[in-house]
């Protein structure tokens, strides 16, 4: 099948997310417990795991949302530090799209889009909003342009919040649970969009429990549990043939129904 | 019987149908509104005649013959209890503005230092506003103004800075200026600055959309507005001369004076309702979901411009309403000014002109209207800000 051609297509050899030994702690509860992730650009990871594995705390590192203790994560080759400078230069290459869209509802669907590459990249208006309707063309709802969030279904707003991370031109694109928060007719729509960037080429770490999403466009399918990664692999060898008995009894837990 | 029972479907079925239902109680509602009030007017006539007193407001035109100690424009104890009134609405009105201006500001700035992380400077602004709001302002009104006309020092051992200012018992003695003719200049400075941050505000905004370049607009707006008419002022060879308050006899004279019962009436009311919207303000920050700063920032926004783009604009829709209350609040309550014998619309109309005339029905009436209009004025101008900000969303 082509989803197969695609996912070993367009994988390079430049490792554009390097985490190495990474450690953190909420207080004294040690969230994450050594994390050791390499990233290749065009590379799409699904990351899995029973909730509270830390699956998310994981991804927040990757653009500080959250901050780490100990180790290294180096994005793009800039290093994860306390300087502003090197955050502000990774937020710029590194989007995110999160569980609950978290859309601005006090401006409309082109502003939402258009705030950004406005204030943070400092384009024109015009051209700012071209892109944003570009995008929002790609994701199908370029009618919706001059609603407000609060107007629009979820799948549509999720949509929206993927296109505003796009209008950026990130190099590399974080999902945080995209699809949770959906009914599950407003899932596909959502997906489709995301299969369809996988396709694309651009580097994804998606976190979800969309098993069918991690087949058909993964390279590789990361499980995690107790903040640790138990097994990674690609996912035909991941779901039929997993290594390690968390990773089975977590798999004939959500593929059981 | 027939008919009887016809009445009563009728009746019934009037009564259990939505819209007639409403439509009804309307009518009782209104018919013993209008009972009451004819009531109460009947009544009012009734004893207004017994007690051999008419109703006029010819009283305001006869002298009033007291002394207000605090007054904006001329007044002595000749003119009349018209004149009388001005004054007080002028105090009131002066209490109230000064008061909505430092509240707003002390309001602002511990609701912000409340959401500090730092864990002090939280836990004081917390003590401070849990002390304040607890206690009723009136004791609160009583314990600064006993402070400042007992705790301060006599005018002859005046506490002074640079020897032009002199905080005493008597009041908060300051220099008063005296403009020049080339203060003028200064004047037409201030006035362009103002114009051109309008015109530059707008300016700014038409350049980013049109080239993405973001200019300083609140410095170069501070610089229009502060800075330009400061140097003019200097260049026109500082046009203002200060009359320096000077101690003669028991008092100072000459210069102006915060008289010691504005003084504690301004902080007192200030502070107290500060507290209040430090909390409103803190709820307002609150409310806006750690989803939206997250948002902003994965998109490479830096804090200081997500405050003001995505934080501000959705707090202030939450703290708007809330605020209006606490401006009301602030504006009534100064009628507790009698209490220290501060001269609002309450001592002077409310009080004395109405014991020395007699005419409790019409200086009662003119109370109640005057902080109706007090009231309505500030609550219309906070609806109308309240409805811009909250056109931005849908």
């Amino acid at each position: 099948m082509s989803e197969a051609q695609t996912s070993k297509m367009a994988v390079s050899d430049e490792t554009v997310i390097k985490i190495h030994k990474m450690h953190k702690w909420y207080g004294s509860f040690h969230v994450l417990k050594d994390i050791n992730l390499d990233v290749k650009r065009g590379e799409r990871i699904v990351v899995c795991g029973p909730s509270g594995s830390g699956k998310s705390t994981m991804i927040r590192c990757i653009n500080r949302l959250e901050e780490h203790q100990q180790g290294d994560i180096i994005v793009d080759g800039v290093e994860l530090t306390n300087d502003l400078k090197n955050i502000d230069a990774i937020r710029r290459e590194v989007g995110m799209v999160f569980q609950h869209f978290n859309l601005f509802p006090h401006l409309t669907i082109l502003e939402n889009l258009s705030l950004a590459p406005i204030w943070v990249k400092r384009e024109p208006r015009k051209q700012a909003e071209e892109t944003a309707m570009r995008y929002l063309e790609r994701v199908k709802i370029p009618e919706q342009a001059l609603k407000y969030p609060g107007q629009l279904s979820g799948g549509q707003q999720q949509r929206v919040a993927i296109a505003r991370s796009l209008c950026m031109n990130p190099r590399i694109m974080l999902f945080d649970e995209p699809t949770s928060a959906l009914d599950p007719e407003m899932i596909k729509e959502v997906l489709d969009v995301m299969i369809e960037l996988a396709e694309e080429g651009r580097t994804m770490i998606c976190v979800t429990h969309e098993m069918g999403f991690a087949k058909t466009v993964a390279n590789r399918v990361i499980f995690m549990d107790g903040g640790e990664i138990i097994e990674q692999n690609e996912p035909n060898e991941f779901f039929d043939n997993p290594q390690h008995e968390r990773t089975q009894l977590f798999l004939s837990q959500i593929l059981a129904h | 019987m027939e008919s009887v029972e016809q009445k009563r479907n009728i009746i019934s079925t009037l009564w259990n149908d939505k819209e007639k239902r409403a439509v009804i109680i309307q009518i009782f509602s209104i018919a013993g509104l209008f009972a009451l009030v004819w009531f109460m007017i009947g009544n009012a006539i009734s004893n207004l005649d017994a007690l051999g007193k008419g109703f006029s407001f010819d009283f305001l035109f006869q002298p009033a013959s007291y002394d207000i100690n605090q007054h904006l424009i001329s007044y002595t104890s000749r003119d009349t209890h018209l004149r009388a009134t001005i004054i007080g609405i002028m105090n009131t009105a002066m209490i109230a503005v000064a008061g909505i201006i430092l509240a707003t500001v002390v309001g602002f700035t511990l609701g912000v230092l409340r959401l500090s992380k730092n864990f002090l400077i939280n836990r004081i602004v917390y003590i401070y506003i849990e002390y304040i709001r607890n206690v009723p302002v009136l004791l609160h009104i009583l314990l600064v103004h006993g402070v400042v006309v007992h705790s301060l020092p006599n005018p002859k051992a005046a506490m002074t800075f640079n020897d032009s200012f002199f905080l005493t018992k008597r009041g908060f003695f300051m220099p008063s200026p005296d403009f020049e003719s080339a203060m003028t200049v200064v004047w037409i400075a201030l006035a362009i600055g103002i114009a051109f941050t309008f015109w530059f505000r707008r300016y700014a905004k038409r350049v980013q959309d049109e080239t993405g370049k973001i200019f300083p607009v609140f410095l170069i707006s501070f610089g229009a507005v502060v800075i330009f008419p400061v140097l003019v002022y200097f260049l026109a060879g500082s046009p203002i001369t200060w009359e320096i308050p000077v101690l003669k006899g028991f008092n100072f004279k000459g210069g102006m004076v915060v008289r010691p019962e504005f003084l504690a009436l301004w902080l007192a009311l200030s502070l107290y309702t500060a507290a209040f919207i430090a909390e409103i303000v803190r709820a307002g920050i609150i409310a806006v979901s750690h989803g939206q700063t997250e948002a902003a920032y994965a998109l490479g926004l830096r804090p200081g411009r997500t405050t003001q783009l995505i934080v501000i604009p959705q707090a202030l829709r939450v703290i708007v309403p809330p605020l209006t209350s606490q401006y009301l609040n602030l504006t009534k309550n100064s009628s507790l000014a009698i209490a220290i014998g501060y001269m609002d619309i309450v001592a002077t109309i409310g009080g004395i002109s109405l014991n020395q005339t007699g005419r409790e029905m019409e200086c009662m009436i003119i109370v109640l209207a005057l902080y109706l209009i007090f009231s309505l004025s500030i609550s219309s101008v906070m609806n109308w800000y309240n409805k811009r900000i909250k056109l931005v969303e849908r």
